[in-house]
């Protein structure tokens, strides 16, 4: 099974291992990602006001390629391009005025056919956690994982829809399918700092403070996230952190498909750990997940 | 602190331009502070979230066009996911900060040199992407 | 008049044999069907009303599906504005409601079917399993002390335990008990039997089987009342009901009772360590139309006022804060009990909601935020208490069908005109009062009750009037 995919800018340089470990735990489990061709740059951001266009028309040219390469669905591994695309995907579905504007400056035909999906919600609904289970050649046993959301995975709900805002459970039971224990964690859905991290650096530092803080206070050994700018900000600031907070001590922060492909029996090696910040390999040796 | 409000004040052009804009009815918000009270950034903002939609509601537009609160705001859309009555306040924020981009001769809010070349290598593009689209003039 | 309607199992004037002490109908029917009402829920409102129609001459049946009457605000420990005791308020109504000569309790017991027309009703009525022949039961208690199975109590809530064989509170009236089939180990696994063998009657009876009979009346008043709002599972901003430590209203209730389980004390649930730094919110699951429930509870402000009072006359040391969006007190003395509270007891208000709440070690966090300062609010909780939103009792819609009439869409039942006739459902000869209306306090709950009463007397003197002309 193919699935037409799209990277984005982040996971071709900067998260390539998000990139690439998803790409190689999707041949172990028996689905292909194909890069969609000649794609461009999603925008990083979804217009917030009614009156700017021009920041839609590149995620829809990516979407209109996608249908008219044959495709009716695309998946993405970043949260802030699924946020992206998928936001963008409402407009042209349900806005009939902002996608004719939008759909007659790149002089596209697009309305929304295209489903936009993340990888999470590929494994949970096409592939399915039991069978994701059963493919797990090296379980996460003993490996006491907290799953942040963050914001973009989830919000807005109601045009998301990947899981509930509260108390979201698709990422715990991903982590669950692999063999790991998630631990609850009060500060799963709140925000890292987002691109304050390139402003206001103090929001980005406090807000990765409360999210790792309140991860340890729940026992949890390490963070996974799906977006490179949440691995960024929790990863990063934890030097600054400690410097405010000396009985803070660092956690590590990995990418979900990072520990997918273990649990898969791909090589550490190749998983990229060495631009953490927070060098998470002493755990997992310790843990007996990587030797 | 005495403010004499009046209908021009209540709806004058920029308050008008901020609802149209956004798509946000101020007087949706019944002032119950849910927003305020699960924000990320608001220690390091000058108005709460709903004070940002209660100077709105009053149309003290030199407040709320001069508050720092815009600017720190993450767009994590936390207010709007628990607002009892809807209210997006992710897109109030946005369409204060785009309205003072969009002056003439309007700053930019950031400035790449103020952080590291370190700092740059590590930080990834949607870091700087978003970043520029939210705090440079359009 | 409408035809006689035949019910299965049950002929016409045949006498009516039912598990219920109280299952003699010789006395209701001894009137005519013009002076018979038939009341559905038992709880202040429904107790009112019978006792007002009783004293007027009518043969009352009052019908609750629990075990014994008192609704709602026996659960109560002390009832704003007045503070005095709730259950020393009701339980002389209540014992009045099951000794009136003139009322008829029917609990634990159902409406099932309705046929006939204003003025001569047909009410099918589903008398439930009690695993206990009221007859022979003379309410000495033992078979309560003796039964080894205990579980969440139904009238304490999350505050206290209950045995599989029980009377809803100690003063319960009707005082007889029954069984909980699902918490029995007799009728679960066949095994036990203690109560069987101490009781002193031989009432027990494991092999019951539910019966049903007929009630015909003139008119009937619905007075089904309130339940909470499931924020337990609606609600994990404030913990979901994982949190020991959050409860509602209602259970804080059975805290400050001085016959409930704690005899009074204010205690953690999770540890039974005495509450020093005390959160109320109010307003949960109430106005908020894009999540839960639009309506504001009317109620919760001037009840969590109540709490916070009373927890301060038994923790004098603790620290109250109440998050508020707006006081309502509209009610005679209510913004005067409010006043006297916040600085008698010294209780800080909080304008504004809490987002949210999560447990931190032994302590529970809530964030909130003050809107009058301008500040974001975080406090270090020992306990939580949520005024929840209050809603129609579970089934009321069910009932609404059977009894034709309508619900609004928060599932209230429907008034014929909210101003004007505010106890009619439209059609002649039923009526409704009390929290199913609306909701609304006690002193507001009686007067509908005293009105549902009067309005069933001019109705039913009419179809007197009528059936005498037709004489
Ligand atoms: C926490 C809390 C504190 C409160 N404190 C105060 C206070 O201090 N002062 C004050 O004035 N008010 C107070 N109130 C409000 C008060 O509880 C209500 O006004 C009152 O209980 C309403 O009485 P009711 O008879 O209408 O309903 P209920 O008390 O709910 O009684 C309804 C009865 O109907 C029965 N019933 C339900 N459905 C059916 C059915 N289908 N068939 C048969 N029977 C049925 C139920 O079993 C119950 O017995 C408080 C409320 C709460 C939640
Ligand atoms: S949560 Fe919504 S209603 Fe409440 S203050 Fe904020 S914007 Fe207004
Ligand atoms: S979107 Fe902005 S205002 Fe709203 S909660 Fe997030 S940071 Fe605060
Ligand atoms: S022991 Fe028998 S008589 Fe006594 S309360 Fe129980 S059932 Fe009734
Ligand atoms: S009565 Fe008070 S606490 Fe209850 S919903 Fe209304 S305003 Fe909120």
């Amino acid at each position: 099974m193919k699935y037409p995919y799209f990277p984005g800018c982040t996971l071709y340089t900067k998260a390539k291992k998000l990139d690439d470990a998803g790409r190689e735990c999707s041949l172990k489990l028996g689905f292909e990602l194909e890069e969609l061709p000649d794609w461009t740059c999603c925008g990083a951001t979804f217009p917030l006001v009614n009156d700017q266009h021009i920041t839609m028309s590149g995620p829809t040219r990516i979407l209109a390629d996608t249908k008219d390469q044959g495709n009716d669905k695309l998946v993405t591994l970043c949260s802030v391009c699924f946020n992206v695309l998928k936001r963008t995907n409402n407009v042209m579905l349900n806005d009939e005025e902002r996608r004719a504007k939008i759909t007659d400056f790149i002089e596209r035909d697009y309305h929304g056919e295209v489903e936009v999906l993340h990888y999470l919600q590929l494994l949970r609904d096409e592939i399915g956690f039991e069978t994701l289970k059963e493919k797990v050649v090296k379980p996460l046993t003993g490996l006491k994982v907290a799953c942040y959301y963050g914001c973009l995975l989830l919000r807005p709900v109601k045009e998301i829809g990947l899981d509930v805002m509260e108390n979201p459970t698709i990422f715990e039971d991903f982590i669950r399918a692999l063999g790991g224990e998630p631990v609850e964690f009060p500060y799963k859905v709140e925000c890292c700092g987002a691109f304050q991290a390139v402003h206001s650096m103090d929001t980005a530092t406090r807000c990765s403070r409360d999210i790792l803080r309140s991860a340890k206070n729940n026992g949890a050994d390490v963070v996974i996230t799906t977006c490179p700018l949440c691995q960024f900000n929790l990863d990063d600031r934890q030097p600054e952190i400690q410097k405010s907070d000396t009985a803070f001590s660092s956690i590590p922060v990995v990418y979900f498909t990072q520990l997918l492909a273990l649990a898969l029996d791909l090589s550490a090696d190749d998983l990229g750990f060495e631009r953490n910040l927070i060098d998470p390999l002493p755990l997992l040796k310790e843990k007996g997940i990587v030797a | 602190m005495k403010t004499v409000i009046s209908r021009s004040q209540v709806k004058g052009d920029f308050v008008n331009k901020v609802a149209e804009i956004s798509g946000e009815n101020f007087f949706d918000c019944y002032q119950c502070g849910n927003c305020s009270a699960g924000c990320p950034s608001v220690d390091e903002m000058d108005l709460l979230p709903s004070q940002v939609v209660r100077y709105l509601q009053l149309g003290l537009e030199e407040e709320v066009k001069n508050c720092k609160s815009m600017w720190v705001c993450a767009a994590c859309m936390m207010c709007h996911a628990r607002c009892p009555k809807g209210v997006d306040i992710s897109k109030i924020m946005e369409s204060l900060r785009v309205l003072r981009l969009r002056e003439v001769g309007a700053e930019a809010h950031i400035d790449v040199t103020d952080f590291s070349e370190e700092y740059l290598a590590r930080a990834p593009q949607i870091a700087m992407i978003s970043g520029y689209r939210k705090f440079l003039p359009l | 008049m409408g035809e006689i309607v035949e019910l299965t199992g049950l002929k016409d004037g045949e006498p009516v044999t039912c598990a219920c002490a109280l299952g003699d109908l010789s006395d209701f029917e001894s009137v005519p069907v013009d002076r018979r009402v038939m009341v559905i829920g038992g709880g202040i409102t429904g107790i009112t009303s019978a006792i007002d129609l009783g004293n007027a001459g009518y043969q009352v049946m009052l019908v609750d599906r629990l075990p014994s009457v008192g609704g709602r605000m026996l659960q109560l420990s002390e009832t704003f504005p007045t503070l005095d005791c709730a259950q020393c308020t009701l339980t002389p109504r209540t014992v009045e409601s099951g000794q009136h000569p003139k009322v008829t309790l029917k609990t634990s017991c159902e409406v099932e079917e309705l046929k006939g027309e204003p003025g001569d009703y047909r009410v099918r009525i589903r008398q439930k399993v009690t695993y206990v022949d009221w007859n022979k039961c003379t309410g000495c208690g033992t078979c309560i002390q003796k039964c080894p199975s205990q579980g969440v109590s139904l009238f304490e809530r999350d505050a206290g335990r209950m045995t599989a064989i029980y009377t809803l509170s100690p003063q319960a009236v009707p005082n007889k008990p029954l069984i909980d089939v699902d918490r029995c180990r007799y009728l679960q696994l066949g095994k036990c039997g203690v109560c069987a063998k101490s009781c002193p009657v031989g009432a027990i009876d494991y092999e019951q089987e539910e019966s049903f009979f007929e009630a015909q009346v003139g008119a009937i008043i619905v007075a089904t009342g309130f339940d909470i709002y499931d924020w337990k599972n609606k609600m994990p901003e404030y913990g979901g009901g994982q949190i020991t430590d959050v409860i509602d209203g209602l259970t804080m209730e059975r805290y400050l009772s001085a016959s409930g389980p704690t005899a009074g004390a204010v205690v953690r649930p999770s540890d039974g360590k005495v509450v020093k730094e005390i959160v109320f919110i109010q307003c949960v699951g109430s106005r908020n139309p894009e999540f839960h429930k639009s309506y504001c509870s009317r109620v919760c402000c001037m009840y969590t006022a109540k709490h916070a009072r009373l927890y301060k006359h038994k923790v004098h040391d603790g620290q109250v804060y109440v998050f508020y969006i707006d006081i309502r007190s509209t009610g005679k003395g209510y913004e005067q009990f409010i006043q006297q509270s916040v600085s008698e007891e010294e209780i800080v208000y909080v304008r504004g909601r809490a987002a949210r709440i999560y447990q931190e070690g032994e302590k529970i966090i809530v964030q909130g935020s003050d809107t009058l300062s301008g500040r974001k609010i975080e406090i270090a909780a020992d306990m939580v208490v949520v005024a929840a939103a209050m809603v129609p009792n579970e089934g009321a819609q069910e009932l609404a069908d059977i009894l034709g009439i309508k619900c609004n869409d928060d599932g209230f039942f429907l008034e014929d005109n909210y101003k004007l006739s505010p106890i009619e459902t439209g059609g002649d000869g039923i009526y409704i009062a009390g929290c199913c209306q609306g909701i609304k306090d006690i002193a507001d709950s009686s007067a509908q009750g005293s009105a549902a009463a009067s309005k069933v007397q001019v109705f039913l003197s009419s179809v007197r009037r009528q059936n005498q002309e037709a004489v």
